[in-house]
């Protein structure tokens, strides 16, 4: 119960984070990745403050060893570069610079923009579920699916 | 087109940051959105309520920004509805076969110096720049 009451609340402070900086607004993502027009480096700034805020609390978790609700850390350890990384890389940068939404922000915008970003989450639940046709072989076999998030 | 803003992407950056990091800290999981969706399309387990939690949180984030005085931002959706179908199904693929998305490798995975986050990031943000590249300006939509 704990778990799921603060994963909610966590949720909630992620979209949040998203609105405040701007990278729930698709136009926004665009004019960050549109670099030889008129380019908005925004984006940079809000990965900046996420990356180093998480890379604090990896180390704080790292050091105390467990979780507050949980028995353990579950972090992924695959460190080898296959094809699957970059391949499934490429795809989401092609959908990504098509309309500028990501997963989180397409979640986070469903009460705002209800129309367009319900059909973009519901073409990325379909994509994710085509995902599982994939033979297990052209994928992570050893790992797991998923394996990194 | 909302002008370059720097303090509030950075102040809502390290909010992403925080979220990420507290997610790791009380339940030992990765905040990467595609992995927690994706988790969820799977069959039910052990996972299941957090992980629609996290994204009920997400989902009515703006419900409870707006209702606590917070102004929406502009949000701004051009795109046609094919277009949409198309970038929703490779981003929902894409995502799962690279193993993260913006969140699971760019925020997470670099934080924790993840070789394997780092190129996928790499690699997406060098894909994306470059499909903006073609459709606005080789292509000129």
């Amino acid at each position: 119960m704990a778990k799921t009451v603060s994963a909610f609340a966590v949720g909630l402070l992620f979209g949040i984070g998203l609105l405040v900086s701007g990278m729930a607004n698709p136009a926004k993502v665009l004019a960050f990745l549109d670099v030889t027009g008129r380019w908005d480096p925004s984006l940079a700034f809000v990965m900046a403050g996420a990356v180093a805020v998480s890379a604090a609390g990896y180390r704080v978790a790292r050091r105390r060893g467990r979780p507050v609700l949980a028995p353990r850390l579950e972090i992924p350890t695959r460190r080898d570069l296959d094809p699957s990384l970059l391949v499934g890389a490429a795809l989401f940068g092609v959908g990504w610079g098509l309309v500028g939404l990501c997963p989180g922000p397409a979640l986070t915008i469903l009460s705002v923009v209800p129309a367009p970003a319900a059909t973009f989450v519901a073409a990325m639940a379909v994509g994710m579920l085509m995902f599982r046709l994939v033979p297990p072989a052209t994928s992570n076999p050893k790992a797991g699916r998923g394996a990194d998030a | 087109m909302d002008s370059f803003k720097p303090l509030s992407a950075l102040l809502g950056g390290s909010l992403i940051g925080a979220s990420a990091a507290l997610l790791l800290l009380l339940n030992g999981r990765i905040a990467g959105i595609s992995g927690i969706l994706g988790g969820l399309l799977a069959s039910p387990s052990r996972e299941t309520g957090w992980r629609a939690a996290f994204l009920a949180g997400l989902v009515l984030a703006p419900l409870v920004y707006a209702g606590s005085g917070g102004s929406l931002p502009a949000v701004a959706v051009d795109a046609s509805f094919p277009l949409l179908v198309v970038a929703g199904l490779l981003v929902g693929f894409g995502a799962r076969l690279g193993a993260g998305c913006t969140s699971g490798h760019g925020v997470c995975g670099i934080g924790r110096g993840s070789r394997r986050s780092l190129i996928a990031t790499g690699t997406f943000m060098a894909v994306a720049i470059l499909t903006v590249l073609v459709t606005r300006h080789l292509l000129g939509a």
